[in-house]
């Protein structure tokens, strides 16, 4: 994991100094609300219903168990005792008052954590994939690399106030989990001709009100290159973006508005302009010095199959389940990399308590080399687990509560916030997502429906990515009630695709009953018990799952 | 409202000429781009220095071939929260090699300054009381950054380094 230096230090606490005097001059009126609230969000704090809701960034995801307990102090002592983790590698507290915000930015400093660029117009985390140095089959961590592009986009001068936001995610691998397609600028490592490895670079892709899959504009930039062809990108669009609408704001609406083709020509014009000192090349030892902190730990030799284990999933059939749904391939034999579940039946997706949290803190200490990560499912992850040791694993997440075995199925729901929370919000998202998730409360039959991407967003602001979704879920406000409508045919991998509405919005209590005829239409439609919805969905077309959808019951 | 250059407050000596209306005989004047490309033979033959304000859609590149004769680029923030002026400045910093006055004008407060000077800002025009401590403190708020930009190269990405290098040359 990378650790600063004094420098990223220097940096971190002057930032949280300088907030604290703003917040100050906030508090003593010297500063309007008006004025102080790009301040406050390129700090991460939002003014929600309720109170200022607060985001803390975690880079591509990345955290140790230090990092894990500090959060854990933090929703302790200053707001509820638990967090939410977001589908941007991010958590969220939500009941801290303004006046301790600048005291938590020097407690989160003190663990090398900050919330800078987690909201405003600004280039925001960057994110990756959750499996990042450890899944089978990746070209090369591409960790590196998003730690360089953080540190570049730290108060980069010229784009601090952009049109708006702007969302970098990097994967080097197939399947994509980072879903980079739907990105404002997407990064996939991926190697030349000559056998070099390099970036494509897709841009304009995004969700929201207007959802597009981000188009290639380059099939392949040298890492030397990247950071010019970045501020190439940048430039053109905070020169360009359009700021006449806040709706129409983001660089998928300018990639769109003037095409791909000419969108392309303006970005390479730009980056062929660019003198010699204009250029953002890192020295090649800087480029170690940050790849070093991202070596592998030091792996034992284990056999690629655990008798240990074996023996643990014949006596004990809760854990063979989630052994089955919840551990991924280790790029080393007799590893795996093990998903921590947010998502048990009943409560907010992403809600994770303090005791939560420090009890995966501890597992991550003693069974993973001290490694955690964020997955923008909202799950935790231990990328490095020796399979010997999952047992263990088990029953330590079990006794705090944490070894929900859906990842990846019918439950496992990505749901923003939603009107219990947010103010941007038109309809209550976690209730909906409550609902589907008692759909799969019988493990045998969610097991029997398999992967199965479920997403749920509040309003038209997409925060749960519900286009991505094999099912998506919007909430949407008519004339003060609360509807749902139902989107089939996303996916947010490699084959990225944006879903497509199927008709009139459901009531609030529709929605699962609803959803219970698609399944079951799909478990009688699906050519073979490893064909997935999605597949099925993709074979048949959407008409048979759209009538089963509206088919009264 | 006080005008500050290079940190300082500065009495403003610079008008800007609309369009429609008549140059004076003298003195210093900004002009508009579009003014400026019409009428450039007559404005920077005449004895007077002059100035060119941009609007945020301007390209800056335009005023390439004229920078050694201009004294004065106006660039505007017509919202604290545009901040399309902070890549004209970088364009005519660090592209065009421009040595003159970058003016920041419109809405500029303090907790902007940072960024215009990162940015190749030499003047503002800023609605604050004690505008030159509000400035110093801006300029040393941060110790360093991660950015080469128009104010200065040495990155920490760089320093970093040359701190090694150095430990090792003892």
């Amino acid at each position: 994991m990378y650790r600063y230096d004094e420098f990223d230090e220097t940096l971190v606490r002057e930032r949280a100094k300088q907030f604290r005097g703003q917040v100050t001059r906030r508090l003593a009126g010297e500063i309007k609300e008006e004025h102080f609230k790009p301040l406050r969000l390129q700090n991460g704090v939002y003014l929600q219903l309720h109170s200022y809701m607060f985001r803390i960034a975690i880079p591509y995801g990345q955290l140790n168990s230090a990092r894990l307990r500090q959060l854990a102090m933090i929703a302790d002592r200053y707001d509820k005792g638990y967090g939410h983790f977001t589908t941007r590698q991010n958590i969220q507290f939500n009941w801290i008052p303004l006046a301790n915000i600048p005291d938590v930015l020097d407690a989160l400093a003190d663990v090398e954590m900050h919330s800078i660029q987690t909201s405003g117009n600004c280039i925001r985390n960057v994110t990756s994939d959750h499996l990042a140095g450890a899944a089978a089959g990746e070209l090369e961590d591409p960790r590196p690399w998003c730690e360089i592009i953080r540190q570049w986009s730290t108060f980069h001068p010229e784009f601090s106030a952009l049109p708006r936001k702007f969302k970098i995610a990097v994967t080097a691998n197939t399947p994509d989990r980072a879903a980079v397609k739907v990105h404002d600028i997407g990064l996939l490592m991926k190697k030349n001709a000559a056998g070099e490895t390099g970036f494509e670079v897709m841009v304009g892709g995004g969700l929201g009100r207007t959802p597009y899959v981000g188009p290639t504009i380059r099939d392949w930039v040298s890492k030397q290159d990247l950071l010019s062809y970045l501020e190439a990108i940048m430039r053109v669009y905070n020169r360009y973006g359009r700021r006449d609408n806040k709706f129409k704001a983001r660089i998928k609406i300018l990639v769109h508005e003037l095409g791909v083709p000419e969108y392309t020509r303006q970005v390479e014009e730009e980056f062929a302009n660019q003198h010699a000192w204009e250029k953002v090349i890192l020295p090649q030892e800087e480029i170690d010095r940050i790849t070093a902190y991202f070596a592998p730990p030091k792996f034992e030799n284990p056999p690629a199959k655990s008798a240990k284990l074996d023996a643990a999933v014949a006596a004990d059939r809760q854990l063979a389940r989630w052994i089955k749904n919840n551990l991924r391939p280790h790029k080393v034999a007799g590893y795996t990399s093990v998903h921590i579940a947010l998502k048990p039946q009943g409560t907010p997706p992403g809600d994770c308590s303090s005791a939560q949290m420090r009890a995966a803190a501890d597992i991550a200490e003693k069974y993973g080399y001290d490694d955690i990560r964020v997955a923008h499912e909202q799950d935790l992850v231990l990328p490095h687990v020796k399979l010997d040791d999952v047992p263990s694993v088990y029953a330590a997440l079990k006794a705090a509560g944490l070894h929900a075995s859906n990842a990846g199925l019918g439950s496992d729901i990505i749901c923003c916030p939603g009107m219990d929370y947010c103010n941007l919000s038109n309809a209550r998202s976690i209730s909906v997502a409550n609902e589907i998730q008692s759909l799969f409360a019988d493990p045998d039959f969610e097991d029997e429906v398999g992967t199965l991407h479920v997403n749920v967003s509040g309003c038209i602001n997409a925060c749960g990515h519900h286009h991505v979704g094999h099912i998506g879920i919007l909430g949407v406000d008519k004339k003060g009630e609360e509807f749902y409508q139902v989107l089939f045919g996303g996916r947010a991998d490699e084959h990225a695709a944006i879903g497509e509405i199927q008709g009139p919005g459901l009531r609030h209590e529709e929605v699962a009953p609803a959803l219970k005829r698609v399944i079951a239409k799909y478990l009688e439609l699906r050519s073979s018990r490893t064909e997935k919805l999605a597949d099925t969905m993709k074979r048949l077309g959407q008409a048979p799952f759209k009538e089963a959808l509206y088919a009264s019951a | 409202m006080p005008l500050l250059k290079s940190g300082k407050i500065v009495d403003d000596v610079w008008a800007f000429v609309e369009d429609a209306h008549e140059l004076s005989p003298g003195g210093c004047i900004t002009v508009s781009l579009a003014r400026f490309l019409s009428e450039h033979e007559q404005l920077l033959h005449r004895n007077r220095t002059i100035g060119v304000r941009l609007t945020n859609t301007d390209d800056p590149a335009l005023l390439g071939p004229f920078l050694d004769q201009i004294h004065l680029v106006e660039l505007q923030f017509p919202k604290y929260t545009d901040g399309r002026a902070f890549s004209q400045s970088q364009l005519l910093r660090r592209r065009l090699g421009y040595k003159g006055e970058v003016r920041a004008i419109g809405q500029v407060l303090r907790d902007q300054l940072r960024l215009m000077i990162r940015s190749g800002f030499d003047a503002m025009v800023i609605d604050e009381k004690d505008a030159e401590a509000v400035y110093d403190f801006s300029e040393h708020e941060f110790s360093e950054f991660y950015q080469s930009a128009s104010d200065a190269q040495d990155t920490i990405f760089l320093k970093r380094h040359r701190k090694r290098q150095e430990k090792a040359a003892q």
